[in-house]
């Protein structure tokens, strides 16, 4: 019954909000075309059929929400997941670079944050570059990524991986950075009367202390990491790939296409973002975090 | 690195009249942003094995730095120490003392078996011993049943008796208590104080102990230091044995009141020509 209450009930009442919004503006945006054809054949139309017309055009400026829901389930349920009109092929070619880029910038932004910590040097020369890196417009720098790394004959998955990385090492790497010191004083004191090493210290102590900060940064890297892998997609001629059926979409006017991929890349991404939350209240729990 | 023996000693306090710990002219300077701060001057001090001693002292006298320095956690600007004839540094890698903060310290993510299991992990102390270790010494601090439990779900005191638990955990023979009840209400204190006393008397153990409270320092001391600040400097040194079967009813008595008048008497005399500060 909570859960009716405190999820069900706010997050509806705001879904139907925005599904009558966008009923609302698919009529006032679609309106003009039905008005130039009526115009162009001579005809008049009445206000309720131009209403209904709206929500069924082939190319609509924005198609309606059930034109969309019906393309998902088309492209999802009805064709085959091998086909590569199937978006289940797409969202999967798009997902496993993802999670890809998203486990090697993890990695990286954990590593760059223990080396920072446990070196003045490192946090002096090192985190001015770190924060550079992300001030360059990721548009700018995917198709330079994919372009080198071709030149030296590394295609498929891996380049765009690497845009997934670029972007998502960067919030493990700030927010790990300040888990592992987050320590009080005096429990850094409490290990140095214990004579503890530097490595009893890091495990010990900094590791369990930063668990809080590393899920909260995770939650961000894998959804940039998705708009990573998106954009990788984008300069390699949109072979496959959600990114692939966008640019597609919007070659040959297929809005309904495209936002029947920009919403299923939004689930994708609500649920990456839901896992690692699970993850992250299962080990809070294990951690003694109250219920 | 050496190898710690953790079994208690089979010979009832080997070095009971040994000099545990021995100051002679210790000084240290803190520099800061408004120029240079004298938080001890001229220490001489030395506490034998078995002895209870207290620095009492308003804030700033430096009875906590003393206490840091002792423990190797603050390096003393020039003098000499000793702890257990070594230099606060060799005795703190031979792990021979074991120090209880202001606050319980406890890590939140460790069970209180976990957390008195930590200094053990550390030291390289076998699984099995451990688990027999956080055993006794929850016993000895009257925690047993509370193993499993999170920090969070005992109150102020408990956490506290834990945090001497694990102080107690690698058996070391002195303990350095910086005003460990100091955040705790008159009631537990009074309480906890009692058990500190049994404790003391069961494990023969040495200890200095830092607090700002008076009836606490003489119903628990053996040995009273009273120290002045601006610069931290030790004011008088009074002795105060009230006898080994005390209980807080000894608050009472004549001895008491006197120590604890003359201990009044030497606060207010190392602050009265500073008085133009307060």
């Amino acid at each position: 019954m909570n859960f009716v209450r405190n999820s069900v009930i706010p997050v509806g009442t705001v879904l139907i909000g925005i599904l009558a919004l966008w009923y609302v503006f698919t009529v006032i945006l679609n309106a003009p075309f039905e008005r130039d054809q009526a115009a162009r054949a001579n005809t008049t139309i009445s206000t309720s059929e131009l209403i209904a017309n709206t929500m069924r055009q082939e190319r609509p400026v924005l198609p309606a929400p059930h034109q969309v829901a019906a393309e998902i389930r088309k492209t999802v349920f009805d064709i085959s997941p091998t086909s590569k009109r199937s978006l289940v092929y797409h969202g999967w070619v798009t997902l496993s670079s993802t999670l890809l880029g998203f486990g090697l910038g993890t990695l990286l932004g954990i590593l760059l944050a223990i080396a920072i910590v446990h070196s003045r040097t490192l946090d002096k020369s090192l985190m001015p570059w770190i924060i550079t890196s992300q001030t360059v417009p990721i548009l700018a720098i995917a198709p330079m990524i994919i372009v080198v790394l071709n030149a030296v004959n590394i295609t498929g998955l891996l380049p765009k991986a690497m845009i997934s990385t670029y972007l998502s090492f960067f919030p493990v790497a700030v927010g790990m950075v300040k888990g592992l010191r987050s320590p009080e004083i005096m429990y850094l004191d409490l290990m140095r009367t214990y004579n503890a090493s530097k490595a009893q210290v890091f495990w010990k102590l900094r590791w369990p202390a930063s668990m809080p900060y590393l899920f909260t940064s995770m939650k961000i890297a894998v959804a940039i990491s998705l708009v990573g892998a998106i954009v990788g997609e984008l300069p390699t001629g949109a072979v496959a790939g959600i990114g692939a059926r966008l640019l597609a979409g919007s070659y040959y006017g297929q809005t309904v296409q495209i936002w029947a991929a920009l919403i299923v890349a939004a689930l994708m991404a609500a649920v990456l973002v839901s896992l690692i939350g699970l993850i992250a209240t299962f080990v809070n729990r294990r951690m003694g975090a109250r219920a | 690195m050496s190898v710690v023996t953790l079994r208690p000693k089979a010979k009832p306090m080997p070095q009971a009249a040994k000099t545990v710990i021995d100051v002679k002219d210790l000084s240290l300077v803190f520099e800061t942003n408004d120029g240079p701060v004298n938080a001890l001057s001229n220490i001489n001090l030395s506490v034998d094995g078995g002895e209870f001693v207290s620095f009492i002292g308003p804030s700033g006298c430096g009875k906590t730095t003393l206490l840091r320095v002792i423990a190797d956690l603050e390096q003393p600007t020039s003098g000499s120490i000793s702890v257990n004839g070594m230099t606060p540094s060799e005795a703190r890698q031979k792990r021979a003392y074991g120090y209880v903060f202001q606050a319980a310290a406890l890590y939140p993510w460790r069970t209180i078996g976990g957390n008195i299991s930590l200094p053990l992990e550390v030291m390289g102390v076998p699984k099995a011993e451990r688990k027999d270790r956080i055993a006794r010494n929850l016993e000895l601090v009257n925690l047993s049943g509370f193993e499993k439990k999170f920090p969070w779900q005992l109150s102020g005191g408990m956490q506290q008796r834990a945090s001497i638990a694990r102080a107690l955990s690698f058996d070391p023979h002195l303990l350095l208590m910086d005003e460990p009840f100091g955040a705790l209400d008159e009631i537990v204190r009074d309480h906890l104080n009692e058990e500190l006393l049994k404790l003391w008397a069961k494990t023969q153990k040495t200890v200095v102990f830092v607090t700002h409270s008076i009836p606490e320092a003489v119903f628990l001391s053996t040995k009273i230091v009273v120290m002045s600040p601006r610069p931290g400097r030790i004011h008088e040194v009074i002795d105060c044995n009230l006898g080994s079967e005390r209980t807080l009813d000894i608050r009472e008595s004549p001895e008491f009141l006197e120590i604890a008048h003359r201990v009044r008497e030497g606060l207010r005399h190392g602050h009265s020509y500073d008085q133009a500060h307060l």
